[in-house]
């Protein structure tokens, strides 16, 4: 008990070092004042103050945890218990005042809380909302000034001018001028209107359209032709902006979609190069990556239990902490590369090698397996998707010029790079790569030069499927993991390597990057020509009503668009030359 | 090769003969018989006539992968889209008697209208229906392959863009907005042509109706295997560089025989609706397209009997095991087409040649006979 004692005394008295001790005062003196409008005068005082004591105090004030010790004969001191409670359920008494424990034990139940109406709640919540803007995190910073802008909370104008000079940073400068501008919006004053306006449209803030729209309806802005012209400017110029920020937007998830295909692809392409080999178990290669990610993550964390067709199987886990546990993901790569690597090979010593002669039938051999596989996977891990968390330094955003970038998708496209120039390293500067060039060039006369060409085979298709499993890795970031994984994007990577041709890595990295913003692009502009499409004779209402849905009208355009590539080049974008016929 | 003597087909081998006679007697005959007499439930029956149905679209995978060796992996999608028209006519021939006691469809209901869209409206008409659903896939078939043809795509490439174009077609009636309702796609059906589809004899003709289709088929391709356009169309299949450069214009006979692989699964499709009583898209993925190739695969590509075999087989086997082994069926289906593709390349009609070719080996060497 003595110690517990200490430590909250010592807690408290640290406390009242770091903040202002004005607050706690300030608030006991609330908490004694008679009268509810008298209460509040006191706590409006505390308005845009930044001070940690005020949140827990008037936290538990609003809960009724603030309570009154009376004894007889002395003055009333606003008290906090704190602690264990002991067998007669007193806890330590610590006053509100001073931070300090009075050295008593009470019991709460004795006691009367301090009550609150709901105008003092009212209050008390708006102070706390403007502590959140001295806060020193800053995302909580910049939410709260974001909720004052778009609540145009007219009282709170005196404090985010208090701020306005004492903050630093730029994002947060630019936060405060827009809240500032969109509550002064609201302002009776024509001229401090045409300033905010002014303000909105050099800030190009795009959370102030409809702000600015509903002013433009407002009687006295209709009277106004200053106001009028001002809005408009300022409204074209956050339009323009927006366009800007959307294309921005389109952009980058077009380099991210097309990064995860081209990641998707490469492997395909690769074994359909050399074997004319269609693998449609790639999908599940991406499904074992993926889950080799998740077993990864179990056994750094707290171990997995598994209990395919009734083996249990129990992975102890190394209950890792801190940054070992963030750095799973680290050991995840490799060992995703390596264990759908192994599958690849199992696949093709297993099964494909007696079919080189038969193309269409080890597709479907392969399909076979696909399905072997993923019901496999659900009887292992469950038909159920299963959770993957993404380390920190793959969470949060990055927002460039009010673009949303996210981190995860960030890293994917720079790991694309990396995996493609490092497949061509490979193919281009080992002695691996060499065979797997000749062989896939001319496969007889690779043969005849002493080439192993059945050993080539399969490392290539180890090499193709670990590929695969990388894929599964990040994907296991970007979205959900279950066992149907890889089937979601099979069909786009097939397609991506017809487009692509299976001559050259370019053509892959081309036809990826191509379909990925060929498909985003549609999905962000196609409501726009919606209308447009109506015009079309016979099928325009048709067209008309698929452009609405523009994720499948993209995905479906995407493949109208292949077709009719393919008119024009039949083998991809670069086929291998040759000069034999079939 | 070199010989001016006119084509003759080959004689058919008396057993298939046999077979397809037996088949016909068995199907059109003894079972409705042994239905009206209650000798096998009506969900039999009706079973069966489900497997008929997918035998006919294993055989229109088979005109195309067997005959012509172009792997369609998207025959599902013009199945299904024989069904859908069908379909159209079934619901509206609900009339009222839907849940919202609406003229329209309860899936228009639900989606806030109430008028019929306008496309709608010739579907009343039964004829229409059936018009459209041969005309639908028939077209879509025909635009399709002609583009994919005339650039000479084949083999691996031609497989994917058909499952793409399954896959399209999925996504389209996925949404709701397609207006052919969405997810669920189209169930509860009452009646067709004024006959209860609830009545036992309604189910039995629609047997009778589908074995009768299916033998129909059957005859005619092995009449088209006889002529001069079947043996094209096997040149194609074992050589189609020597064909094209022979004179033979390719892409018009593979055009041909792609949509007429997509008139045969339309009829499949739209003789499956008013039977198993529910089309919906999943009916378009992918998936079921290359469970119709397993179902050649395992029966025996090439020959006529041997789809027909696979699909009721397989299925068969589907309805035992989805039931009694629900957890292990996409194992058992998966290792099923693997062994085959693997080990058995002529499927289950090939069989009995080589387990004749094993007992020959096997066979203790029989004295020889004494030279001629």
């Amino acid at each position: 008990m003595r110690k517990t004692f200490s430590i909250i005394t010592a807690f408290f008295c640290l406390f009242a070092k770091l903040g202002a001790e004005e607050a706690r005062v300030s608030i006991a003196r609330a908490a004694l004042a008679k009268g509810e409008s008298a209460q509040g005068v006191i706590l409006n005082e505390l308005m845009g103050r930044a001070d940690e004591s005020i949140l827990p105090l008037l936290d538990a004030w609003r809960k009724d945890r603030l309570y009154l010790y009376e004894p007889t004969g002395a003055p009333a001191v606003p008290v906090l218990l704190e602690g264990a409670k002991d067998g007669k359920g007193a806890q330590v008494a610590v006053s509100v005042a001073t931070g300090k424990a009075i050295g008593l034990r009470l019991v709460a139940d004795d006691l009367n809380s301090v009550a609150h109406s709901a105008n003092l709640r009212r209050i008390m919540k708006a102070v706390l909302d403007l502590t959140d803007l001295s806060s020193a995190n800053r995302a909580k910073k910049l939410g709260a000034l974001a909720a004052i802008g778009q609540g145009q909370q007219v009282e709170k104008l005196p404090a985010l001018e208090r701020r306005l000079p004492l903050e630093t940073d730029p994002a947060v400068i630019k936060a405060l001028r827009e809240a500032l501008a969109l509550v002064r919006l609201k302002s009776p004053d024509v001229e401090i209107r045409l300033a905010a306006l002014r303000e909105l449209e050099s800030l190009q803030s795009l959370a102030s359209t409809d702000f600015i729209k509903s002013l433009q309806k407002d009687p006295a802005t209709l009277k106004d032709v200053r106001l009028a012209d001002a809005a408009r400017t300022a409204l074209l110029a956050v339009e323009r902006h927006r366009t800007v920020v959307d294309f921005g937007g389109t952009l980058f998830r077009s380099l991210s979609l097309g990064s995860i295909l081209i990641i998707v692809a490469l492997g395909l392409a690769i074994t359909f190069g050399l074997m004319g080999v269609i693998n449609m178990a790639h999908g599940e290669m991406i499904a074992i990556g993926a889950y080799t990610t998740y077993v990864v993550q179990n056994v750094f964390a707290n171990g997995l239990a598994l209990s395919p067709f009734g083996v249990s199987i129990n992975l102890p886990g190394l209950h890792t902490t801190g940054w070992w546990r963030e750095s799973y993901f680290l050991f995840a790569l490799p060992l995703s590369f390596l264990v759908a690597a192994g599958a690849g090979i199992l696949l093709e010593r297993g099964v494909i090698r007696f079919l080189y002669r038969r193309p269409l039938e080890s597709l479907l051999a392969t399909w076979g397996v696909s399905l072997l596989l993923q019901q496999l996977l659900r009887l292992t891990f469950g038909a159920n998707n299963v959770q993957v968390g993404s380390p920190v330094y793959l969470s949060g955003n990055w927002i460039v010029g009010d673009v949303l970038l996210g981190w995860n998708r960030v890293f994917v496209i720079g790991f694309a790079t990396l995996i493609v120039v490092g497949v061509w390293l490979v193919l281009t500067r080992t002695s691996v790569g060499l065979l797997i060039r000749s062989v896939t060039q001319n496969r007889s006369m690779a043969a005849c030069m002493g080439v192993r060409t059945e050993r080539v085979n399969m490392l290539t298709f180890a090499l193709g499927s670990g590929l695969a499993g990388l894929a599964g890795a990040f994907l296991s970031q970007i979205g959900n993991v279950g066992p149907s994984l890889g089937q979601s994007y099979v069909v786009d990577s097939f397609m991506v390597v017809v487009v692509g041709g299976v001559g050259d890595l370019v053509g892959t990295v081309i036809s990826g990057l191509g379909i990925g913003s060929f498909d985003q692009f549609t999905q962000q502009y196609s409501p726009m020509v919606a209308g447009a499409l109506a015009n079309v004779p016979f099928v325009g209402g048709a067209l008309q009503n698929l452009a609405q849905d523009s994720a499948v009208f993209g995905k479906i355009l995407v493949l109208c668009v292949i077709i009719l590539f393919l008119q024009w080049r039949p083998s991809g974008l670069f086929a291998a030359r040759t000069r034999s016929l079939d | 090769m070199a010989s001016s003597e006119k084509y003759a087909p080959p004689a058919p081998p008396s057993d298939t003969v046999a077979a397809l006679l037996a088949f016909t007697v068995l199907a059109v005959l003894i079972m409705p018989m042994l239905d009206v007499f209650g000798a096998i439930d009506h969900f039999t029956l009706n079973l069966w006539g489900k497997y008929l149905c997918y035998a006919l679209l294993a055989l229109s995978v088979n005109v195309l992968w067997g005959g012509t060796g172009l792997l369609s992996l998207g025959q599902g999608l013009f199945f299904a889209l024989g069904g859908y028209m069908h379909g159209m006519y079934l619901m509206r021939m609900i009339g009222d008697q839907g849940q919202y006691h609406k003229p329209i469809p309860d899936f228009l209901v639900f989606l806030g209208w109430t008028d019929l869209p306008g496309f709608w409206k010739p579907f009343e008409n039964f004829s229409f229906a059936i018009l459209m659903a041969f005309l639908l896939p028939g077209i879509i078939a025909g635009i399709f392959g002609w583009l994919a043809f005339r650039s000479r795509i084949k083999g691996v490439y031609f497989s994917i863009l058909t499952q793409a174009l399954t896959y399209a077609g999925a996504l389209i009636f996925f949404r709701n907005n397609t207006l052919m309702g969405g997810n669920n796609g189209f169930t509860d059906f009452k009646a067709e042509l004024g006959f209860s589809l609830r009545e036992p004899a309604t189910q039995r003709g629609l047997f009778i109706a589908t074995a009768v289709m299916l033998i129909g088929v059957v005859i005619f391709l092995r009449w088209l295997e006889g002529t001069k356009f079947g043996l094209v169309q096997r040149a194609i299949r074992d050589g189609e560089n020597r064909t094209l450069f022979s004179g033979y214009a390719t892409p018009a006979f593979k055009l041909f025989l792609f949509v007429l692989a997509a008139l045969i699964a339309a009829i499949g499709g739209a003789l499956y609706v008013p039977q198993v009583g529910i089309i919906n898209p999943s009916d378009m993925t992918p998936e079921k397209s290359l469970e119709a190739i397993v179902w050649v695969a395992v029966g025996g590509r090439g020959t006529l009997l041997g789809p027909i075999l696979g699909a009721v087989f397989v299925n068969m086997l589907k309805s035992y095991a989805t039931r009694a082994i629900p957890d292990l069926w996409l194992i058992l289906l998966g290792g099923l087409f693997l062994l085959v593709v693997l080990f058995l390349p002529g499927g289950l009609v090939s069989l009995p040649e080589k387990l004749r070719g094993l007992w020959q080996r096997f066979r203790p060497t029989p004295t020889p006979a004494p030279a001629a």
